[in-house]
């Protein structure tokens, strides 16, 4: 049994570089052209915010309406196009291109020890389309908004609605490439442009998780493409692809819907769970617990994600075979996240471990995840997916995946890399009261939607029977505290840009490439390539690494 | 603190009137409550396991008390076991499901059919004996109900929360659920698909009664003709007879007895006779040509609403004999404008 010095924290006489990826080049232009991956990542990371909070600001005046049991605050049209717009921005223009496409885009390179994405201009080409697919669900918005659901269900997306469909599936259509261009730089980039000596058993599991969730965006994405195109087809020219009484089959949209839809939920996710090990290894000063299983519980999440789209179908009268199947499959797909999570907590074990905010997000992740994944078994169960779907309890299941899960998992990483990034500190008691906040707001809102699809209260509903109405009360509170918890971190990070304390290469004491770099990095990332002659998470490493510097310095 | 009593009164009352809840009002109910509960426990221990894990050692090994950490490598032993036993955990719940799932979705050969057609917003509830309902279902208790279902639009989804009870309701093609009340009340219908603007209004009542009372029921609402009776004259007025007239010469196949049998088709395959192949039938009659005809009815798509194919439907199911095809062919042959205004019988 070996040991490990624990941090040797080097802020005190930390100062800003002097030239770093931020200040190498000035204006606009050099932001809106650049080719720089750290850029690109925060470009994208002011977009997603903006949607976020767009996003966010719908889920609020939805918990609003529900407040009372009568359609009082709006119209019912208006409502559907509420609950429309919120899944549509958060899942397309938030939660999919989330970590992946700020972090990851961020991070990627610099972790296995290269100087950028393999195809810098792709990834800016991916940004520029995700604007555009930003802009226009902006514009359908403003055109007079889509109520459609985000699932575009058809015959009532294709006959029956007169708002704007093809509009807002042409913005799908669009923010898909982005995601497919993401997923395909990443591949490559893991792929060829790894330093000497590092393997694949070297990567971080961050790396690991992102390239699962890419092999996931690069093959699945494309099937969601074709479908919008068959639903704008048969909506503006009338092919008989899903209309039945053309002979179409309103089951195939399901089909080819769930096929992208269900691995997008992995593809929102992995990248989360790949910033918890990060997390969880960095703050108990301790080489994550089973790295291997870790790493393969990523790819066999993201090789049996594929096969269980028809879980969203076992009302629909998919055949006793298939519903079986798939069934069974759900179950497969719920082990590898139970390993992470058993693998997560026993990284903490003999560990020295500390608090920090990341590391709270990354407790919270732990506990909702948990409880997100384990509904997920119920809603598999194919007897209880009976009562259970097109209820509250499957609006709660997922948002506490989504929300309690990567949400979470976002915000640890935020706090996480805030100093790599930005080369300042974030203000600790103000992000530990956010963490907590967000944490019980959180569990406060979605708690008694667990309670509320029990009971029978059907999701998408503008009105509800009066009974239901104390536990909608309660979740409307809980999205209050919600809301504030999720608002605070973006005062704070934005005031901590310039009056935070000035935060060193590696104010965590952390182990991968990316903390033994300046912060914030040059341009080029490295001065001279790496040479990797040790393992992820190798504490001893780091402590020798440190010595020497502490000697020679 | 003071508190206004009225308020107080107000809260008080507001407090006891919310569900917490639903009701078990089905033979159904039992089954997946006991399903609920076994997920509820394992998810309980799951969650209290991991949190003692995690609260655990992270109190234990907190920095002030252990300020050195020990690297652990990982232990395929520890690995395995949480790899088995959730798995294990999970083969149950699949299997229990798979078990839940088929004894909801396969009705008893004795249930009683009521056709339901879902459309944009409202629920159609028709009876064979020719009670019609809006937006309310009226079932005896003590009694399997078969629902035959299909929607004349969008998707919906048949709820029925106090029996645990829910089924899409799909256009195109019929699908059925099943269930039994077991206590007398009255129950939400909910419409759970979103199916657009006033998808929160399609909702409704199913009420469930004694048998006693339910016979009184179906005496006092029915509209005098039984669905098979609307069917009958339907099939007069689009002129089915003039084919399907049940003599050796004619051009259609005979219909007596055809519910329930097997077909033999013109291109080789043999079907049984249900309500969907029916429906299919008189809307896509080129892909069902019986062996020995010549494919030459026309399509009856767009020309019939659902509640008429289901007229026909049961019209169908219900001629043992070619008698009353023969007795329709002659009455409509002298007196055409008997064929009524049925409701939602003839598309204009």
């Amino acid at each position: 049994m070996s040991t490990t010095i624990v941090r040797l924290p080097d802020q005190a006489t930390a100062q800003m570089p002097k030239r770093s990826y931020l200040n190498n080049e000035h204006g606009l232009l050099s932001w809106l052209l650049t080719g720089d991956h750290k850029r690109i990542a925060i470009l994208y990371l002011i977009s997603i915010s903006f949607f976020f909070l767009l996003g966010g600001i719908f889920a609020g005046l939805i918990r609003l309406e529900l407040l009372t049991p009568q359609p009082d605050l709006m119209a019912s049209d208006t409502y559907n196009k509420m609950f429309t717009m919120h899944g549509v921005v958060m899942i397309f223009l938030f939660l999919v291109p989330s970590v992946p496409a700020t972090l990851g885009n961020f991070l990627i390179p610099i972790m296995i020890g290269a100087k950028d994405l393999a195809f810098p201009k792709i990834n800016l080409l991916s940004w520029y389309l995700y604007m555009v697919g930003g802009v226009l669900t902006l514009a359908a918005l403003v055109l007079g908004g889509v109520d459609t659901g985000w699932t575009f269900t058809t015959p009532l997306s294709t006959h029956y609605l007169n708002t704007n469909v093809v509009t807002a599936a042409t913005a799908i259509f669009i923010a898909g490439f982005a995601s497919i261009f993401t997923g395909l730089n990443f591949i490559v980039t893991i792929h060829r442009m790894r330093a000497p000596g590092m393997t694949w058993f070297r990567m971080p599991l961050f790396v690991w998780a992102n390239y699962a969730a890419s092999i996931l965006m690069v093959l699945g994405t494309p099937v969601l493409a074709i479908t919008l195109v068959l639903v704008a087809l048969e909506r503006t020219i009338g092919i008989g692809v899903f209309d039945p009484t053309k002979g179409g089959d309103p089951l195939l949209f399901q089909h080819l819907f769930w096929f992208y839809s269900h691995p997008a939920v992995y593809i929102m996710i992995l990248p989360g769970m790949g910033v918890i090990s990060e997390v969880i290894s960095t703050f108990s000063r301790k080489r994550v617990f089973g790295y291997t299983a870790v790493a393969f519980s990523s790819v066999a999440i993201a090789l049996f994600g594929f096969f269980v789209w028809a879980h969203h179908m076992f009302i629909m009268g998919v055949s006793n075979y298939s519903a079986l199947v798939f069934s069974l499959l759900t179950m497969l797909v719920a082990v590898p996240s139970a390993i992470k999570v058993f693998n997560w907590s026993f990284t903490l074990q003999k560990g020295s471990i500390t608090f920090e905010t990341p590391m709270l997000y990354a407790f919270a992740f732990i506990g909702l995840f948990t409880i997100g994944g384990m509904t997920g078994v119920f809603l598999g169960s194919l007897g209880m997916d009976i009562h259970l779907t097109e209820t509250y309890f499957i609006v709660a299941h997922f948002h506490f995946v989504m929300v309690g899960g990567m949400l979470m998992a976002f915000l640890a990483g935020i706090h996480f890399w805030w100093p790599k990034m930005t080369g300042r500190m974030y203000p600790e008691s103000f992000s530990k009261l956010s963490a907590v906040t967000s944490f019980i707001g959180f569990n406060l809102t979605f708690m008694p939607q667990f309670v509320l699809g029990y009971l029978g209260m059907p999701r998408r509903y503008h009105a509800y029977p009066a009974e239901y109405q104390v536990l909608n009360v309660l979740s409307t509170a809980g999205a209050t505290v919600l809301g504030i918890g999720f608002l605070l971190p973006l005062l704070y990070l934005g005031w901590s840009l310039k009056y935070g304390k000035i935060a060193g290469n590696n104010p965590w004491q952390a182990t991968g490439l990316e903390w033994q770099i300046q912060s914030p990095p040059l341009t080029e990332n490295f001065t001279e390539i790496p040479v990797i002659d040790y393992e992820a998470y190798d504490y001893e490493w780091l402590a020798h690494k440190t010595e020497q510097e502490v000697t020679v310095g | 603190m003071h508190i206004s009593p009225v308020l107080w009164q107000f809260l008080v009352k507001w407090l006891n009137s919310s569900a917490l809840f639903p009701r078990e009002a089905s033979t159904i109910a039992p089954y997946t409550d006991a399903l609920y509960f076994f997920l509820l426990l394992i998810t309980v221990v799951g969650l209290v396991l991991v949190g003692a894990l995690v609260f655990g050692f992270a109190l234990r090994y907190r920095a002030e008390r252990h300020p050195v950490a020990e690297q652990i490598e990982g232990s395929t032993l520890l690995e395995a076991t949480w790899t088995i036993i959730p798995l294990a955990l999970f083969l149950v719940t699949f299997v229990w499901g798979a078990l839940l799932y088929f004894r909801i979705y396969t009705p008893p050969a004795n249930a009683m059919n009521i056709y339901v057609v879902g459309k944009q917003w409202m629920w159609k509830a028709e009876h064979p004996g020719g009670q019609h309902e809006i937006n309310a279902l009226h079932v005896p208790v003590g009694r399997p109900v078969q629902l035959t279902m299909i929607s004349q639009d969008v998707f919906h989804s048949f709820s029925i929360p106090d029996f645990r009870v829910k089924r899409e309701v799909i256009p195109g093609r019929y699908s059925t659920v099943w269930f039994q009340a077991t206590e007398p009340g009255t129950y939400h219908i909910f419409c759970t698909q979103y199916c657009g603007t006033q998808h929160s209004g399609m909702i409704g009542e199913v009420t469930a009664m004694t048998p006693e009372d339910y016979k009184k029921w179906t005496e006092q609402s029915t509209s005098g003709m039984s669905l098979a009776q609307n069917g009958e004259r339907l099939f007069a007025s689009m002129g089915c007879n003039s084919c399907h007239s049940g003599n050796a010469a004619s051009r259609g196949p005979n219909l007596a007895g055809v519910y329930g049998s097997k077909l033999q088709l013109a291109n080789g395959s043999q079907v049984l006779v249900n309500d969907a192949y029916l429906r299919d039938a008189i809307l896509n009659p080129s892909q069902h040509v019986t062996a020995g005809y010549s494919p030459i009815m026309p399509t009856y798509q767009g020309q019939i609403s659902e509640d008429g194919l289901i007229d026909l439907v049961e019209y169908i199911k219900s001629l043992d004999s070619n008698y009353r095809v023969q007795q329709t062919l002659t009455t409509s042959d002298s007196s055409n404008q008997a064929a009524p205004n049925t409701p939602g019988m003839v598309k204009p």
